[in-house]
């Protein structure tokens, strides 16, 4: 059934390698091949990221955006970033130097650990741990640390304010997300997300799970959308009353760090909403229509998995530029009073429809 | 020596160095960020052993929530980045002594149990296992456990709250001064 299958290709260089070493070198080659190319992946989807990010604000705003360096600006994020690595790193006075140095990775390798759990498409997913969307909730709830450690040692009240608002915020919103993660466990019955991805070959959780499989996708949304700090829940940077809130002190390639894991979370978020609810690198089926189906498969998983997770973070972007930010009372109070009920009912009714076996 | 056995040495030898620099570091903040690196070098272990599900969960709860939890908390304290003053040496005496004595304990517990080899296939631990033992009455289930622990849940968070609202006629009276 599936025309592109990547088990062949891993498989083939596993055999390769395993061809000319032993067993141990083999799986010390294998994971600093991976890891080189996860490295290059977050390097290239984060300059990406940084340049949609600044044209659709343009766009939203009736501006053109960056458009100087390179053909419709493309090479700009590529400037910025030499510009970022040439720039000098401060230290503040008096501050902790180990923990000020700690804090930006202990934030990019959080989001790091969570982008190996991702299926690109099938056969193509560096970590398929049998609890997988568990293990991603929990890798990515470390960055919180990162932000609050960084907020202190940085010696500087914005950075502190900062690194508390987004403590309060991230640790509220965690739950949301995980809640609304669990009425898919229940639908699928399992926490493996090649699993997940393979029960919407027939249809998508989003349209097989009724109503609440909605409610649990736009709950999803807007509480990764806090999780990751992001306007209009960035009260923990929230330029106009932190400067820069928590990462206000750093600067240079440091500064980059925080920044690149802020998009790379936010991939993490969008390509997490499109393996779970929108059926990852799965083409859109529909039942009785054979010869569209037929065509949908032809598109490569890549082509679909891709496209799935960049509508979704146009749609995260459309938020931040289109709302006002909240206040953290506001922030807290759609979180306990309205997401977190609402989740708990909607878990109640998925376990409902799924013991009756009314979704498809 | 093979992969598996450089693995653990590196993380236990990653828990014990951290262990001790959580114990002997002079700044709390940093005891703090060494606990979390002696937890997530756990959870390395947890996953060494292919046991993914403990992995994830020591993650989850110890290192993104208590040390989330301890680091606020120590933000919310004053005087953070002082150093604390040396221990007398009565304290340090008597520290290592129970510290050698529960070491000792432990390696004599060790050794004198009888490990035994199995060759069986690691039980795969999915969202169903758990499910089933988690709310299971009979052998292996965890129905009773899990509900006493939702009954203290409950307590503290009805605690939190009431320890947290503001007292009316209080807030009434420091209004009107």
């Amino acid at each position: 059934m599936n025309l592109y299958d990547f088990s062949s290709l891993t498989q083939s260089i596993h055999q390769g390698l395993s061809a000319m070493m032993a067993p141990a070198w083999v799986t010390v080659t294998e994971m600093v091949l991976v890891g080189v190319v996860f490295l290059l992946f977050y390097a290239l989807v984060g300059l990406a990221l940084v340049y949609i990010e600044r044209k659709v604000c343009a766009f939203i705003q009736n501006r053109l955006g960056p458009n100087r360096v390179g053909p419709y600006g493309l090479v700009q994020t590529v400037a910025d970033l030499i510009k970022l690595l040439f720039k000098e790193l401060l230290m503040v006075h008096k501050a902790d130097k180990f923990l000020f140095n700690l804090a930006p990775f202990i934030v990019i390798i959080a989001s790091f650990l969570a982008i190996g759990a991702l299926p690109f498409a099938k056969g193509l997913q560096a970590l398929d741990l049998n609890v997988g969307l568990f293990y991603i909730i929990s890798v990515t709830s470390l960055t919180v640390l990162g932000i609050l450690l960084a907020g202190w040692s940085s010696n500087s009240k914005y950075s502190l304010l900062g690194a508390m608002r987004s403590g309060a915020q991230v640790i509220s919103y965690e739950l949301s997300v995980g809640m609304s993660l669990l009425t898919i466990i229940i639908f699928s019955g399992s926490m493996q997300l090649s699993v997940i991805v393979d029960s919407q070959a027939d249809g998508w959780w989003l349209f097989k799970g009724h109503v609440p499989a909605f409610i649990a996708f736009v709950i999803f949304l807007v509480a990764s959308t806090a999780e990751t700090n992001r306007g209009p829940f960035d009260m923990a940077e929230a330029e106009s009353e932190l400067t820069a809130g928590f990462h206000t002190e750093y600067s240079g390639i440091k500064f980059a760090f925080f920044f690149l894991a802020e998009y790379m979370n936010m991939f993490l978020a969008a390509a997490l909403a499109a393996t779970v609810f929108l059926g990852g690198w799965q083409p859109l089926h529909f039942g009785g229509l054979e010869a569209f189906n037929r065509v949908m498969d032809f598109i490569p998983p890549l082509v679909w998995f891709f496209g799935k997770t960049f509508a979704l973070i146009y749609i995260i972007m459309l938020f931040k530029w289109t709302f006002p930010r909240l206040r953290i009372d506001q922030l807290l109070t759609l979180e306990w009073k309205y997401l977190l009920p609402i989740n708990l009912v909607n878990i109640l009714v998925v376990s409902w429809v799924v013991l009756k076996g009314w979704h498809f | 020596m093979s992969l598996h056995e450089i693995l653990f040495i590196v993380f236990s030898t990653v828990v014990l160095l951290f262990s001790l620099m959580t114990v002997l570091s002079r700044r709390i903040l940093r005891s703090a960020t060494y606990l979390l690196l002696v937890l997530v070098a756990t959870a390395g272990i947890y996953l060494w052993l292919q046991y993914e599900f403990m992995a994830a969960v020591q993650v989850a709860l110890y290192a993104g929530g208590i040390v989330v939890i301890i680091v606020f908390s120590i933000l919310l304290t004053h005087h953070i980045h002082h150093r604390s003053k040396p221990f007398p040496p009565v304290r340090v005496i008597t520290g290592l002594g129970v510290a050698g004595l529960g070491a000792a304990l432990t390696i004599w517990a060790i050794l004198q149990h009888d490990f035994h080899y199995h060759e069986a296939e690691p039980l795969e631990v999915n969202a169903k296992v758990i499910g089933q033992h988690l709310v299971n009455t009979g052998d292996g289930g965890y129905a009773l456990p899990f509900e006493v622990i939702s009954v203290l849940l409950l307590a503290v968070l009805v605690g939190a709250i009431v320890v947290a609202k503001k007292d009316k006629a209080n807030e009434q009276t420091s209004e009107n001064k």
